[in-house]
């Protein structure tokens, strides 16, 4: 019986390797690549090594017990019941090992704490599910959203290595800086994770948290949101950009010109169809993981467009839920994270797409007004 | 009125009434009991199975089974019926049971409170249940439902889910005062607090944490009501709320909550290692003392489990070494328990080879356990795989396999018959793999950077996520063994002596198997 209890997990197990030998087998925290991240992962390993030493003694114990003073084993039951002696010990021991501990621990914590003079300072929000990244003082500002084909989560298509870890816009920042991230978020609680800076920080409504990092090597560093934020908690991936200073400074250039070009785009003349090819592309990213791509929602907590009396009928009333927000539901105020050709294009599109032919347009003039009106 | 015209004494026992009402209207502890314990038994099975789920659609990256929204309503419930509705009244099941029959008294203290403690659980996790086939679907916010995603973002079931835990909670709080009440007032002559069982000793433990912790989830259960539905906004950011002090209030619950689903367990494996160990059990004194200094300290740790929502350097460090602090006394606990094992006469039957396993299993939950007590280290790990493995190496080879252990030991008092010892051993070493499949590779793939509560993963987790869900079906399936062990057993099998067990000791054990419907009608001695 207990052979049969051995074997045929172990066979599984077994086929288990052979279903999927191409995949890695990661078992350990990463180093990662900053100080901060070093001292974390040289805690880290400490700890477990307290921990397996204190083990080996303690279940060695155990399993001589269990194997040489067993009653089959003619094993004659001693009788003591207590030794003030060795319970003295085996108190006093365990918090010395654990003051040698918090010793290290203390100091790896204030460092991460000091988060002052820092040479960029970068705003990250989350929102319903993706990221906002704002440059301080630099006019810079973009969404972070996954890239990954919707094909790929269903398993119509293969898998790419960085399957969910992937995204249209990843943070940048500048090689050896220190950049402070100040963390928020507009609608429920996320968390920011980047494993390889051992950076995680929650971000809350009406809360800014302080992290900072310094990192030594260029390159492409994955994370994942940590905290349950809803339906796609599981696809709102961190993904940070490590670029040497003057790639940073170019890139940085190319986006506040970028900005300016979105500005200029606010006063130009818009046709209808202009407009629908812009507001799909802004559906996609900011609206349909919750109203859906095809607009039907998902009644109740996600109302459809689809035909709906917002969407077709008054449009002022239209502008003013996807600017503000309607309080007390998961509808967000937009108002603030697109721009207003972006609210225009979204709104047209709404209102010409999936049957909803009401031929109207809303042009970014009038947002702004609408906006400015308030 | 009868009883005081009726002045002639009855001396034949009053067996238990006949047919359904006897279930409804009892007030005898051994059958609210029973009804506890397969009432736990029942939502065990019922958590059980949305875990399966929850394995299934973790067994490869992708979506195959379910869709995220579902997915998260199965973590939840999964979460919350696991703890109020599995551990939780399983262990009040074996207070009701035992501790009765372990300080020689007639019954509990309060019986008519103890039936309606009792009834109010189906109707809590009724209503609970109901949530799933409710329009916007049940509880998807996590079992530690943060706001505002449980108030603002929650799906219109979550009122539901309010007054389900009202009524868990009101269950929970008279439980607990009747377990005091039974303890502190119906001892036998001659049974000083010292001399209780280690049992009864860390129920009483538990049962002040729950009067001290479980008004607190009402609480915070209420200001959620109370933004939901009338406006208020004590979790509300733009209201001038805050959503931390959610987090705040629900730990200073939740934390205490973790102690009282082990500490029960605690005192049961105290029991059952001196048992088949054949000697006494080592320490007595300095368990009783590090149950109350774990309870103790279970009440300032609660913001460890908020070491990333950004608490000021100096609130940080304080929960760091405050939670540090626990290792102390449970590592004395640990202690205790190998050296009443050194030079003991062992053997292995059921009871026993969960109550070692408990130790080593629960001690490795306890490693790291001490792991995430380190804030800078806490990082890392907070809110992946290294979490889930961590508290389901203390929940399930913890609380499930105290539970075991004592339901094996006490089976023969309870039936009369003794279990089928192979079966048992079977049951015990199937759960045992399945178990540690199910749940060490989750330690890896939580260092190795997976998020909990997600339905789906990069390909980087995929081996050990399949190995977790091969044993997670493994142990799953083995618990339907343990139904049908404890149904025969029940029908019949080999008479069970008073004692069956060699080793054992205590007042439950001088009362004939299976043990009389009233018992100890007169006090026993205690010497």
């Amino acid at each position: 019986m207990l052979r049969a209890a051995i074997t045929w997990p172990v066979g599984l197990f077994l086929c288990a390797l052979g279903l999927s030998a191409n995949a890695e087998w990661g078992i350990n925290m990463r180093r990662g690549v900053t100080d901060v991240s070093q001292s974390v992962f040289d805690l880290h390993m400490t700890i477990f090594w307290i921990c397996v030493v204190i083990g080996v003694v303690v279940f060695g114990v155990m399993f001589w017990s269990m194997l040489m003073h067993r009653k089959s084993a003619d094993s004659k039951p001693a009788t003591f019941h207590e030794h003030v002696g060795v319970e003295i010990l085996w108190t006093v021991i365990p918090l010395v090992i654990l003051i040698v501990m918090a010793v290290p621990a203390t100091k790896t914590l204030i460092d991460i704490y000091d988060a002052d003079e820092a040479d960029v300072d970068i705003l990250v929000t989350g929102y319903q599910w993706r990221w906002q990244y704002q440059y301080v003082g630099e006019g810079v500002s973009f969404f972070s959203t996954l890239t990954t084909p919707r094909d790929e989560i269903t398993n119509v298509s293969a898998k790419s290595p960085d399957y969910l870890l992937e995204v249209d816009n990843p943070l940048v920042i500048p090689v050896g800086k220190k950049v402070r991230f100040l963390v928020t978020a507009s609608d429920v609680i996320h968390s920011w994770w980047v494993p390889d800076f051992a950076v995680k920080k929650d971000a809350i409504p009406g809360f800014i948290n302080e992290a900072w990092t310094r990192v030594e090597e260029p390159g492409i560093y994955r994370g994942q949101c940590t905290e349950l934020c809803g339906k796609d908690h599981g696809f709102m991936p961190v993904v940070v950009q490590v670029l040497p200073q003057d790639e940073y400074d170019t890139w940085l250039a190319e986006q506040k010109e970028a900005a300016a070009k979105e500005a200029e785009l606010r006063d130009k003349t818009w046709t209808l169809d202009e407009l629908v090819e812009r507001g799909e592309k802004v559906y996609t990213t900011a609206c349909a993981s919750c109203h859906q791509p095809n607009g039907e929602g998902l009644p109740p907590m996600f109302p459809a467009l689809k035909g709906s009396q917002i969407a077709t009928e008054d449009m002022a009333a239209h502008l003013d839920i996807v600017l503000n927000g309607k309080p007390g539901t998961a509808m967000a105020a937009f108002g603030k994270q697109l721009s207003e050709v972006d609210i225009a294009a979204v709104i047209t599109y709404e209102r010409n797409a999936w049957g909803n032919d009401t031929g109207e347009m809303l042009s970014p003039i009038d947002v702004l007004k609408a906006k400015e009106g308030q | 009125m009868s009883a005081v015209i009726d002045t002639h004494h009855h001396d034949h026992a009053h067996g238990p009434a006949k047919g359904l009402m006897r279930w409804v209207l009892t007030t005898n502890h051994k059958d609210i009991g029973s009804m506890y314990l397969w009432f736990s038994f029942a939502m065990f099975l019922l958590g059980g199975s949305m875990a399966m789920v929850i394995r299934a659609e973790l067994f490869q990256p992708g979506l195959q089974l379910v869709q995220p929204e579902f997915f998260n309503q199965m973590t939840t419930t999964h979460g919350l019926i696991m703890v109020f509705g599995a551990v939780m009244p399983a262990f009040v099941g074996l207070a009701n049971w035992m501790i009765p029959l372990m300080i020689g008294a007639p019954d509990m203290a309060l019986p008519r409170m103890n039936n309606f403690s009792f009834w109010l659980l189906p109707m809590a996790f009724g209503l609970l249940v109901s949530t799933l086939f409710m329009e916007g679907g049940g509880p998807n916010f996590g079992w530690t439902f943060y706001a505002p995603l449980s108030t603002t973002y929650a799906p219109p079931s979550v009122t539901f889910f309010i007054f389900a835990i009202h009524l868990a909670g009101i269950s929970s709080i008279m439980g607990a005062i009747n377990i005091i009440a039974t303890i502190l007032n119906l001892r036998a002559p001659g049974m000083t607090l010292m001399k209780m069982p280690l049992f009864v000793w860390t129920w009483l433990i538990t049962a002040f944490l729950l009067i001290a912790v479980m008004p607190v989830l009402a609480g915070v259960v209420t200001m959620m009501l109370m933004d939901i539905h009338f406006g208020t906004s004590f979790f509300n950011a733009a209201g001038g709320g805050d959503p931390v002090m959610f987090q705040h209030i629900f730990w200073f619950f939740g934390h205490p909550e973790v102690y009282i689903m082990i500490l029960p367990a605690f005192g049961a494996v105290s029991q059952i290692i001196p048992a088949f160990s054949r000697k006494p059990l080592f320490g007595y004194t300095s368990m009783v003392y590090a149950t109350a200094a774990i309870a103790f300290l279970s009440f300032i740790v609660w913001a460890h489990h908020m070491f990333t929502v950004g608490i000021p350097i100096t609130g940080e460090l304080f929960f760091m070494y405050a939670t540090m602090l626990i290792a102390v006394p449970t590592g004395v606990k640990v202690f205790n328990w190998v050296s009443t094992m050194f030079r003991g006469a062992l053997t292995f039957e059921a009871p026993m080879l969960f109550a070692v396993a408990f130790v080593i299993l629960f001690t490795i939950g306890g490693f790291s356990g001490l792991m995430l007590a380190i804030a800078p280290a806490d990082f890392q790990y907070h809110d992946t795989y290294f979490v889930v493995a961590h508290f389901h190496y203390v929940l399930v080879p913890g609380a499930i396999f105290g539970i075991f252990a004592s339901a094996y030991y006490w089976l023969p008092k309870w039936t009369g018959h003794m279990y089928d010892e192979t079966l048992a051993k079977t049951h015990f070493w199937m759960s045992f793999i399945g178990m540690n499949l199910a749940f060490f590779p989750m330690h890896f793939v939580g260092l190795a950077g997976m998020p909990r509560r997600i339905p789906d993963y990069n390909v980087m987790f995929a081996n050990f996520n399949m190995i977790s869900s091969v044993g997670a079906f493994m142990f799953g399936v083995t618990q339907l063994l343990f139904l049908f062990i404890v149904i025969k057993c029940i029908k019949g099998g080999t008479k069970a002596a008073a004692n069956p067990w060699e080793g054992a000791e205590g007042l439950e054990w001088t009362v004939p198997s299976p043990a009389p419907y009233h018992t100890f009608t007169t006090p026993p001695e205690v010497k």
